[in-house]
């Protein structure tokens, strides 16, 4: 089965439908799937709920589907480096799901696994807890969160074979392989896709059985905060 | 006089033992990395790394390698590198032995509100509400009151909750707080600052 295309719009070829729940990978604007972001800009899809911890900044990663107005709602643990998506959930234009990161990293874990719900201490006693179901365990509280079942995943890694086996780079990896597990379909995007054997199979990050499209492109990789120190004066 | 941004910070780093695993959140908690001395600490960042290094040297950015405040950084000889879902799995599991975190609020039952202000912009709480449920020692490091003079130290938060009953020890600019049965226990006062100005600053229970 041949899992490399040519661009990241043949890669999303056939996928796309408004109303859609699209997991994404990345961490503020590391290991972001940029070049796919971009593609379903192109194609326009509506309506879209997109489950991320972040949603980019105005003109880079997820923003640039706020600002084409293609989001309906976020589930997300951090929103704030972005204007654009707060002027929009201010005025009641986009919806917004707040989810602690670990349990959003969880409940996509989880979805990939077969795993439609699990119990957490996160959360509980505060505003996230209202609504669900509270089991008390060795005479502690949990609540009950439920897995993310997303319809298309889209990640980005940093070398795949054409088998679809990923290989991240230091903290690029972050919410890139819960995002992939839990999507009927899962699009990753790659600096560099080597032929088979190339990589050490003892240090594939996650394996290709839950990647089903490659797609190889030059990322332009923004830093968000640049912070530096000063060399010791010699 | 009351501690400034670094003492709080040097006294803060005073709570960690060597071999620690520890998670530092954005701030003044950020500072306590100065002060670890020759401790052996291993500092996770929710990111996705157990090792984290200081800023790198201007030209050595790597827009791969960020903290959970998305500031460039760099990595040790011990660093090691997970997905978001294994990082909240040690977080929640336990393996990370002490947050120390910024504060709007605590209140005396160990009640700790930094996240949202009502009415105000809400950025979300991106790892908070897992940390302070999941590891093994909560430690609040902020000012002792607001800019407007109130008591941050409260018999009970007004502002949404991050955790409930989560709260191990207090630092602020004033001097260093548990909670324990009943209220807060006063542990010691900074330099130069009495116990009955800590009493005068705290709205909450203080417990002999």
């Amino acid at each position: 089965m041949k899992k490399v295309y040519g661009t990241a719009a043949e890669a999303l070829d056939g996928l796309l439908f408004d109303g859609m729940l699209i997991a994404a990978g990345g961490f503020g604007l590391c290991g972001i799937p940029e070049l796919l972001i971009d593609a379903i800009r192109e194609a326009g899809t509506k309506d879209l709920t997109v489950a991320s911890n972040n949603a980019g900044v105005d003109d880079f990663g997820l923003g640039v589907l706020l600002q084409t107005r293609q989001v309906k709602k976020m589930m997300s643990s951090y929103v704030g480096e972005n204007a654009e998506f707060m002027r929009q959930y201010l005025s009641g234009e986009l919806e917004l799901e707040f989810n602690p990161q670990g349990t959003l990293a969880e409940r996509m874990r989880a979805g990939g696994c077969g795993i439609p719900g699990f119990y957490t201490k996160t959360g509980v006693g505060t505003v996230i807890a209202e609504g669900k179901e509270v089991k008390q365990f060795h005479g502690e509280d949990y609540i009950l969160e439920e897995g993310i079942f997303a319809d298309l995943s889209i990640v980005k890694a940093w070398k795949a074979d054409d088998t679809g086996n990923l290989v991240f780079r230091k903290t690029a990896r972050n919410f890139n392989p819960p995002a992939a597990m839990c999507g009927k379909v899962c699009i990753a995007e790659v600096e560099e896709i080597v032929p088979r054997g190339e990589l050490d199979p003892d240090g594939i990050h996650l394996p290709g059985i839950y990647v089903h499209r490659i797609v190889q492109g030059a990322h332009e990789k923004r830093i968000e905060q640049r912070t530096t120190r000063k060399r010791e004066e010699a | 006089m009351p501690w400034d941004r670094n003492q709080m910070a040097a006294r803060a780093a005073q709570e960690l033992e060597d071999g620690m695993y520890v998670n530092l959140g954005i701030g003044i908690p950020t500072l306590v990395a100065n002060y670890v001395g020759d401790k052996d600490i291993t500092l996770q960042s929710e990111n996705g790394m157990l090792g984290m290094g200081p800023f790198p040297f201007e030209g050595e950015e790597d827009a791969d390698l960020i903290n959970a405040g998305k500031q460039t950084i760099t990595e040790l000889a011990r660093t090691s590198y997970f997905d978001s879902a294994q990082s909240f799995g040690m977080i929640r599991g336990g393996k990370i032995a002490a947050a120390i975190l910024g504060a709007m609020e605590v209140a005396e039952n160990g009640d700790l509100a930094n996240w949202m202000i009502p009415g105000k912009l809400v950025k979300g709480m991106g790892g908070a509400m897992d940390l302070v449920a999941g590891v093994g020692k909560v430690i609040v490091v902020m000012d002792h009151t607001n800019k407007h003079g109130d008591s941050k130290v409260l018999k009970a938060c007004t502002l949404p909750l991050t955790g409930t009953g989560v709260v191990d020890r207090i630092i602020t600019n004033l001097g260093v707080l548990d909670v324990v049965e009943g209220g807060l226990k006063i542990i010691e006062t900074a330099d130069g600052v009495t116990e009955d100005e800590l009493r005068a600053a705290t709205e909450a229970t203080i417990v002999d």
